[in-house]
């Protein structure tokens, strides 16, 4: 694919950094790399980078708390950069509303394929309009209304909603999700595909205790209620 | 090392000494064979050592001395005081007895049974006071008989009695006979008195007899001698039977105390002999277990130290060797005149041996995690054809592998590592086996719990015999002088380990006329 992207990139390692910013702009993105968590939302601000790449240990701000602060404001994609042997940075990520995470070290093609993956616009070859009961989704103008009002979704989240209805009453089980939605290669975390679940649910009003919208199929993974 | 052992040595014979030889051998405390005190010959720290070492004995010995003395004095007291009593009744009565029946003999119409007064008449006044007194005067009995009205006793004829007569006593024997004990200048004595009255009205005669009472005084003092001799006799054989019981206790405790010391010493062999079956006997018992469970503990953990620093040893040759070939080439990568052929091939190698340690890293890091039990477990809901399917394509292997797997079959578990656990066997069959690789699924319920075998079946020489019991160790490699290997040595350790994490197994054979199996069971609803 030739999608050239903006990546803001904070790791505070300079030998890391300098490395993965050369591997990525091997790939055609355009890189602004920075050591800080401070800088990285200074240039988040003032330079609109289309995804930003987190490392999680930051002098200062950490990545977490970076992605938190992003959230507050935009919809930007982040993807969160991890060691392995921290589920609890994973969990944490997941919550302050990171699309995806990746475990150090990593190749660069991997770490491009996961960009581009969470850059990709919706797939909109499935008809244009869809209505559910007060939800309608338009999958031409990648707009979702609620009630007459504007659900405000990621594009993680919103091809997360689009796989889901794209199949009404069809359960999918996580890891299918995370093939679809996130482009992984098995084996993939279903954490990610929970936690994103559970911000879609609270977006679109839904009671996680009894949702009408996404349903959990126990034993299994999830379903757009169709009726 | 050597000075362990030494310790080791030393420690057990004490121990040994101190459970063959008598206490009287014993130099670690002051006490002698008979177990009493040398009070002289105490060890440094005097009285308050000897008290702090042989305090249990003595307190043993000195409540068991106490109650026998206490025993011993109450019940002396109460026989001394009954016998007393007794003696001292006797003597009165006889002598009571004596004074009433000389009365009643010598004075004229005495009433047997009448009340203690006596009549007579007046010719036989005087002669008869003179009789009475003659009568009653006996060897150790004075007496006296006076001839006098009532109410009036001139003292110097009482004073014959040598004995001070009480005037309320005399007041008394005007009435009634009377009797009491004085005692008079360290003497006891005992005083009769009455009256024979005058029926002619003269006056009547008042008879009164001290009788001395030292006869009856030694007695009682030889009979409290002999019981304060008794008692004490008692009070020596208690407090040596107390002693010799005490003994009887400490000797197997002092026993089991260097026994302990032994074992803290590291003397983890040292075991005490069971006497008997009271408390001391169940103690040594109790003792003896807790040796064997701690020698075996310790047995354990020094194993577990050997095998670590073993590990130690593995992993930093495992890091070095690919470093070796990296770092033997830095020099070329930097140096500017390096051709631009020669840093490609540079450049591969040391891409190759990055992969290495990255490989190596990674199975070091979950394997450290497993053993410090800090590794949990990310469960999913997986169909495992899917995930199978998924695994092998990741990698290429669909054209390699026949998969025999119910497509509707699903489990609860850790995706990565189940990944980790199928892609590990099949490569070990890929890499060691030969073709065809057969993976097979089937549901089976192991201990009531439902689960799934997978089996990765090759066809090709199957495991070496020497081998088979070590395939799981950790860096144990088909060919050890193999270095080009991509393996980390530890696949299948990493595999036995996610097996157990997820409450399975994973085991190894060889199936004849094929080659190689691993069986591995998986319960369905995740770890417990």
């Amino acid at each position: 694919m030739s999608l050239v992207a903006h990546i803001l990139f904070v790791e505070d390692d300079p030998l890391a950094r300098a490395a993965v910013e050369m591997a990525l702009s091997r790939q055609g993105h355009r890189i602004t790399a920075v050591g800080s968590g401070e800088e990285g939302l200074e240039h988040f601000r003032s330079r609109r980078p289309e995804i930003a790449v987190l490392d999680v240990m930051l002098p200062g701000i950490d990545g977490i708390e970076v992605c938190r602060r992003i959230r507050k404001e935009d919809t930007l994609p982040v993807i969160l950069l991890t060691a392995r042997g921290d589920d609890l940075d994973v969990v944490l990520g997941l919550e302050a509303g990171a699309d995806d995470y990746v475990v150090k070290p990593i190749e660069p093609r991997v770490l491009d394929a996961r960009i581009r993956a969470v850059l990709r616009r919706a797939d909109n070859s499935y008809g244009s309009v869809s209505t559910y009961g007060d939800l309608v989704v338009d999958r031409d103008a990648l707009k979702v209304t609620r009630a007459g009002r504007d659900v405000r979704l990621t594009p993680t989240e919103l091809r997360l909603l689009l796989a889901l209805t794209r199949r009404p009453g069809h359960a999918l089980t996580r890891q299918q999700l995370l093939a679809e939605v996130w482009e992984q290669t098995y084996p993939g975390d279903g954490r990610v595909v929970d936690a994103c679940v559970q911000r879609v649910r609270a977006k679109l009003g839904d009671d996680p205790a009894d949702p009408g919208y996404i349903e959990t199929v126990r034993g299994f993974g999830y379903r757009f209620r169709s009726s | 090392m050597d000075r362990a052992g030494g310790t080791d040595t030393t420690a057990r014979t004490n121990a040994m000494d101190g459970m063959n030889t008598k206490d009287g051998a014993d130099p670690t405390n002051g006490t002698n064979g008979t177990g009493r005190a040398r009070a002289g010959g105490a060890r440094a720290g005097g009285w308050k050592g000897l008290r702090g070492r042989a305090g249990l004995r003595w307190r043993l010995a000195g409540g068991f001395a106490a109650v026998t003395l206490l025993s011993a004095v109450a019940a002396s007291a109460v026989a001394y005081h009954l016998n007393r009593e007794a003696i001292l009744r006797r003597t009165t009565d006889g002598v009571v007895a004596e004074f009433q029946g000389t009365l009643g003999r010598l004075v004229p119409n005495y009433p047997s049974g009448a009340p203690e007064t006596y009549r007579f008449g007046p010719e036989n006044a005087t002669d008869l006071s003179r009789m009475i007194r003659d009568e009653l005067r006996k060897p150790g009995r004075a007496a006296v008989a006076i001839e006098r009205p009532p109410g009036r006793v001139p003292p110097e004829e009482v004073a014959w009695l040598g004995v001070p007569v009480p005037a309320d006593f005399l007041r008394e024997a005007d009435t009634y006979l009377v009797h009491r004990r004085i005692e008079h200048r360290g003497t006891p004595y005992l005083l009769v008195g009455a009256r024979a009255w005058d029926l002619s009205g003269r006056g009547p005669i008042l008879a009164i007899v001290a009788q001395d009472l030292r006869p009856e005084a030694r007695t009682l003092e030889s009979l409290a001698s002999s019981i304060l001799a008794v008692d004490g006799v008692v009070l020596a054989l208690a407090l040596a039977l107390a002693l010799l019981t005490a003994r009887g206790v400490l000797v197997p405790v002092r026993r089991l105390a260097k026994a302990a010391d032994a074992l803290g010493e590291g003397a983890l062999d040292t075991r005490v002999e069971v006497r008997g079956a009271d408390e001391l006997a169940s103690l040594a018992t109790t003792f003896n277990r807790t040796a064997e469970r701690l020698e075996s503990n310790i047995g354990e953990l020094r194993a577990m130290e050997e095998a670590s620093r073993r590990f130690v040893a593995d992993v930093s040759h495992e890091l070095r060797t690919p470093l070796t070939a990296m770092t033997a080439l830095t020099d070329v990568l930097r140096r500017e005149d390096t051709s631009e052929p020669d840093l490609r091939r540079a450049g591969l190698i040391v891409a190759d041996g990055v992969g290495r340690l990255r490989t190596l890293v990674d199975h070091l890091i979950e394997i450290s995690r497993y053993d410090a039990n800090t590794a949990t477990l990310v469960l999913d809901d997986v169909i495992l054809a899917e995930a199978l399917r998924a695994t092998l394509s990741v990698r290429a292997w669909e054209d390699d592998v026949l998969l025999e797997v119910p497509e509707d079959l699903m489990a609860r578990l850790d995706p990565r590592r189940f990944d980790v656990i199928v892609a590990n066997l099949v490569g070990n069959a890929l890499r060691h086996g030969a073709p065809p690789i057969v993976v097979r699924v089937r549901p089976e319920a192991r201990g009531g719990r439902p689960g799934f075998t997978l089996t990765v079946l090759d066809h090709g020489p199957g495991i070496p015999d020497d081998l088979l019991p070590l395939v799981f160790d950790r860096f144990v490699k088909r060919d050890p002088a193999r270095a080009e290997t991509e393996g980390s040595g530890l696949g299948l350790s990493l595999t036995r380990a996610y097996a157990e994490l997820h409450g399975g197994d994973v085991t190894a054979r060889n199936a004849p006329p094929a080659g190689a199996m691993f069986t591995l069971w998986l319960p369905v609803e995740g770890a417990a």
